[in-house]
């Protein structure tokens, strides 16, 4: 997994509550069985006013100028302000591929539905809660300051505005540690493997159904 | 010391290793596997050389992109076609159960767990599928994962996680005639939030809950997630154990006395404590249908679509504003007013026998109105195809002016053929009403199977207790 260490990086605000991740990217891209290439279908239907499929040519596409993220002064955002309960709904991990492969590295939200959050930080996506008058100050900050620029630091747990007012943020420290690193997981409880055969024998004995 | 929760029960009972004070690794049972969600888990094995852990804790089917009609030629979508095919070479090559398209067993994959016996009481469950939650239903712990850790728990059998905290949701009393477990679980959400179970698992108890059947109460946990919580779960009781009995996935006989035994105990005990309890009156559910672009935006079918410009919040005011542009609906319209293109009776949450007989019921004898463009059936395994099929109940659909589909999630998520053109409208029995969920301008009502057959009769939203 690519770390998560620190990062400086343009802002750009999508103030909705409840954005889903059918939202984030829509069922038609899930066909794909890779990783990587969803960034181009990122809010595909919020983005582009023509509908979009797998395998298009992305530039005869007909973005919708009143998106926000088609907006000159946010390109190459890599901070993502939204609104609360950001992620919900299916379980697609797509969606954080396709902010990660659209560039975005961090979302700031109020809070974030369980499985998307979840799912961030084995990208490498940071998701910061904030609480909803600091995340709304921020939102409005970034609108009326042209190259809105956030610092983010994993290991400080702040972010910082571009007047230099810093802002302490929550973070689990097993996740934290992981993203620091950039830990493979699964190698990590590879090393526990006595601790899960020692699991197995004991369950084997107390509830041999589960093993058939 | 306070008693246990039900899912402290089964929490503690799967801890493999404690790596802080909060973060466990957790141990699960059964791993369900469909064709969206493992492409890329199954590439990241093998790219680290990796043998799955446990392979006979593995079921696979494909569900969210194969066609719901005739089969014989194959999946026409090139995409479509290869990440079946891709779950087919992935299950040959780690011999990995799979119900291929063509096998009876085929369906969505939270209602062939259940439906095979795969899904027992005091299991873990996982799936890289939201709806997940489904399965908890058993008094499991269900939970829907992304793809990296359906990687994980293939490579290692385990989770790293942290418990949760505790809702207690309580239906109390009796439902009324013609209220069902789906309007019992819409007016759960509409009540607590699609936020609401945000950090919980919910336990769902009360009179109304373990009236329901097996079928309603898989309805109900179905859609937890649609409140926020990851997994929602219900205590074990006979109806439970009635319903496994005999399923090809179940404890053999000479197991099943012992874990009939130790099912007894997954309930919450009577001091346990919960971090949140809500309780509703189930005396004042009525059948629900949803008027917006997320399952809390919903309301009564004897209810109006409510007007924003009556909110304080403005916040709110705006996101219901919003909901309405994208609905095209005006505040205040009478919910029966409302007009239905299409019809879809299927998904996880409504494709079970028991939501066949419930449409059928209110179909028999009647027809599909003029108006209405499409109303499809699609029932969630081939096994439900072939007990309605059984009952007779495929002609009455077929007489009416239903189509009768082979089984998937169809016009659930509309990755497949079946969708909403834009701006069209659907009663569907599905768990989401999101912009674009069944289709690029589609507009979702959610409501029963009940009524979104009476819907389909009368061409708009009906009180079922009256039609
Ligand atoms: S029926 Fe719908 S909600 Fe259920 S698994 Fe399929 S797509 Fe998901």
């Amino acid at each position: 997994m690519r770390a998560f260490t620190k990062l400086n990086g343009l802002a750009v605000p999508l103030m909705r509550n409840n954005i889903d991740t059918d939202a984030i990217i829509p069922k038609q891209f899930l066909k794909s069985i890779k990783r990587s290439g969803f960034g181009v279908n990122l809010f595909d239907e919020w983005r582009y006013l023509d509908p979009g499929y797998p395998g298009q040519d992305s530039s005869e596409r007909q973005p919708d100028p009143e998106f926000v993220l088609n907006e000159e002064r946010y390109a190459g955002a890599q901070v993502l302000i939204a609104g609360d309960n950001f992620g919900c709904g299916s379980s697609r991990e797509h969606a954080v591929w396709a902010l990660d492969d659209y560039g975005i590295r961090c979302v700031i939200a109020p809070s974030y539905a369980d499985i998307f959050f979840n799912n961030s930080f084995k990208s490498g996506l940071l998701p910061i809660a904030l609480d909803a008058d600091t995340v709304n100050k921020l939102s409005e900050q970034c609108e009326t300051t042209p190259g809105y620029q956030l610092t983010i630091d994993l290991e400080a747990q702040t972010v910082t505005t571009p007047e230099g007012e810093v802002i302490n943020f929550d973070v689990d420290p097993f996740r934290k540690e992981c993203l620091l690193e950039g830990l493979d997981e699964i190698g990590l409880t590879l090393q526990k493997r006595n601790s899960i055969e020692d699991y197995e024998s004991k369950r084997k004995q107390s509830a041999p159904w589960l093993f058939n | 010391m306070a008693g246990k929760t039900l899912y402290d029960k089964v929490w503690d009972a799967h801890v493999v290793h404690a790596e802080d004070s909060e973060t466990m690794l957790l141990y699960i049972d059964r791993h369900l596997v469909h064709e969206v969600t493992s492409p890329q888990a199954f590439e990241g094995l093998q790219i680290a050389g990796r043998q799955p852990w446990r392979t006979d804790s593995m079921l696979a089917v494909a569900d969210h992109n194969v066609p719901t009609t005739s089969r014989a030629n194959g999946i026409d979508d090139p995409v479509a076609r290869l990440q079946i095919e891709t779950l087919d070479t992935n299950c040959e090559h780690y011999d990995i159960t799979e119900f291929k398209m063509s096998d009876l067993r085929q369906g969505i994959v939270h209602v062939i767990g259940p439906e095979q016996g795969a899904t027992l009481p005091g299991m873990t469950v996982v799936c890289g599928d939201s709806h997940t939650s489904t399965h908890g239903a058993f008094g499991a712990l269900a939970f829907g994962i992304g793809t990296s850790e359906v990687e994980h728990v293939m490579a290692t059998q385990t989770l790293v996680q942290r418990k949760s905290k505790s809702l207690l949701v309580s239906v109390d009393g009796e439902v009324g005639a013609g209220v069902t477990a789906k309007d019992i679980v819409l007016a759960i959400i509409g009540e607590i939030g699609t936020a609401g179970g945000t950090g919980y698992t919910i336990e769902f108890s009360g009179d109304a809950i373990y009236a329901l059947s097996m079928e309603g109460r898989m309805t109900v946990c179905n859609m937890s997630i649609e409140a926020g919580a990851r997994a929602g779960m219900i205590a074990v009781d006979d109806t439970t154990i009635d319903y496994i009995k005999g399923r090809p996935f179940a404890p053999s006989a000479d197991q099943w006395d012992a874990a009939v035994a130790a099912w007894r105990d997954l309930r919450s005990d009577d001091d346990a404590v919960f971090d949140k309890v809500v309780r509703i009156d189930a005396s004042t559910i009525e059948p629900q249908v949803s008027w917006g672009t997320s399952p809390e935006m919903v309301t009564s079918v004897t209810g109006h679509v409510p007007d924003p410009a009556k909110l304080s919040d403005e916040a709110k005011a705006e996101g219901m504003q919003r909901a309405l542009e994208y609905m095209d609906l005006e505040p205040l319209t009478p919910i029966s007013d409302i007009k239905v293109d299409r019809v879809f009776i299927g998904s996880c949450t409504n494709s079970r026998i028991e939501d066949l007989r419930a449409a059928a019921a209110v179909i028999k004898e009647r027809k599909v109105a003029d108006s209405v463009k499409q109303a499809l059936i699609v029932p969630g395994s081939g096994l439900v195809k072939q007990q309605a099929e059984k009952e007779g109940l495929d002609n009455i659909f077929i007489e009416a002016g239903f189509e009768w589909r082979e089984p998937g999630c169809s016009m659930c998520l509309a990755m497949n053929a079946d969708k909403l053109g834009d701006g069209e409208r659907c009663a569907s029995t599905s768990n989401r009403n999101f912009e674009g969920r069944q289709g690029k301008g589609g507009r979702t009502h959610l409501v029963s199977p009940a009524m979104a057959a009476a819907a389909a009769i009368a061409g708009h939203f009906v009180d079922v207790r009256i039609f």
